[in-house]
């Protein structure tokens, strides 16, 4: 049993592997702690913030901090709840997020911590960024007005080379993830299809399946994001 | 108990909430013993004759009289809630904030495929015509807005539950699928 270690989630004792995160050994133990930007089997960023929780009492994120015998974490409180809902409202008003037109509603993760979270209405200023949308791939849609530059495709996407059909460009304010021109026009349907699912919202989107799924049927129309776990 | 007095509008919006409100079915029975409708498309009160209790506004604003109407609304209303994506953050009609007001009527009017008819290539500038405002706003930009129920359009059950919690005093128990935002 050397291999394990133990600590507490909200006075729930967690028994953890060595070396997994606190995200990872929650979830093996049924804990449920949000997470957006990160991605099982890639590493994690903790770029979101959406998976932070109070370790010891000091926020952290729980995606890119090693699981440790002992830890004392706050994660299903009041106070972190809310800080996770500030920030599903800062995603929401930083980009054009227009659920009602976009085919990804209903499987989309930022929409889904949204009604677990109960967002009735953010509580920021809209801002209404002018973004693109790329279109130029034969099989997908790079829709910028819903990125929320969480680099999932970047970092899942790729050739049988290894190389990345997804980048960066600019920087700050204009940072965009987008697709390569020319790695664009020969993605196959399977590729597409798993970019499209490994995007958390709508950014990605393949061309003729819009739609496909009706209302009622979808991943998060009856289901918590989360209760799976 | 008295009646309370209930007042809705539409402004940038396509009446889907309203229809919406329909959707309560044989409630609407129920919802007759509890309310009395005051300024509302439902009876075509175009004025205010009394205050109202709960005032309903679907749309956001997308002219400056609509913005007219929800300060109207705001005067006269003791509580006022944003029902539907359109009151909530602009919706469908704010797909135009990220193009130029120019753009935008210059296709409506002057270049787009359906203005043949439109001879003398004139953009409506009758002075009775409301301004189109420089993007669409959400309806708690313009004014304090005190409830937000979400959808497009939102749930009957979710505004049925509502309205009844807020006008009888009740506990509010929202059961997850009642809450999207398509």
């Amino acid at each position: 049993m050397n291999n394990t270690i133990k600590f507490k989630i909200d006075g729930k004792e967690i028994v953890a592997e060595k070396g997994k995160t606190v995200v990872e050994a929650a979830h093996d133990n049924g804990v449920y702690i949000p997470t957006l930007c990160n991605f099982p089997g890639v590493p994690p960023k903790g770029g979101c913030r959406m998976c932070t929780i109070k370790i010891n009492g000091r926020f952290m994120t729980s995606c890119t901090t090693p699981a440790a015998a002992g830890m004392e974490i706050e994660s299903n409180t009041p106070e972190i709840n809310e800080l996770r809902k500030s920030i599903i409202e800062l995603l929401f008003v930083s980009g054009n997020h227009f659920c009602p037109a976009c085919e990804k509603s209903g499987n989309c993760e930022l929409q889904a911590l949204a009604y677990r979270y109960q967002m009735m209405v953010p509580k920021f200023p809209y801002s209404f960024p002018v973004k693109e949308v790329d279109a130029s791939s034969p099989k997908i849609i790079k829709d910028q007005n819903r990125c929320v530059l969480c680099q999932r495709c970047m970092k899942t996407i790729k050739t049988e080379d290894g190389e990345r059909y997804f980048a960066f460009e600019n920087r700050g304010n204009n940072l965009e993830v987008i697709l390569d021109p020319e790695l664009g026009k020969k993605m196959s349907d399977e590729i597409a299809k798993l970019a499209m699912d490994n995007c958390p919202v709508g950014s990605i989107i393949q061309k003729e399946v819009g739609f496909i799924e009706p209302i009622g049927t979808r991943k998060y129309d009856k289901v918590a994001i989360g209760t799976d776990v | 108990m008295s009646k309370k007095i209930i007042a809705t509008a539409s402004l940038a919006g396509c009446f889907g909430c309203h229809m919406s409100i329909l959707d309560i079915d044989e409630r609407i029975l129920d919802l007759v013993e509890l309310v009395e409708f005051n300024k509302s498309p439902v009876d075509d009160i175009k004025k205010f004759t009394k205050r109202v209790d709960v005032g309903i506004i679907e749309g956001g604003c997308c002219n400056s009289e609509n913005v007219e109407n929800l300060k109207y609304f705001r005067e006269n209303c003791d509580v006022l809630i944003s029902l539907g994506e359109c009151a909530i953050m602009g919706g469908l009609p704010a797909l135009r904030n990220g193009i130029p007001i120019k753009e935008c009527l210059a296709e409506a009017y002057l270049d787009g495929p359906t203005v043949g008819l439109n001879t003398e290539k004139i953009i409506p500038n009758d002075p009775e015509l409301p301004m189109i405002l420089d993007k669409v706003y959400p309806c708690h930009e313009v004014v304090k807005i005190d409830y937000y129920l979400p959808g497009c359009p939102p749930r009957a059950d979710l505004i049925w539950d509502a309205l009844v919690a807020l006008l009888t005093g009740s506990e509010m128990d929202l059961p997850y699928e009642v809450i999207k935002f398509d």
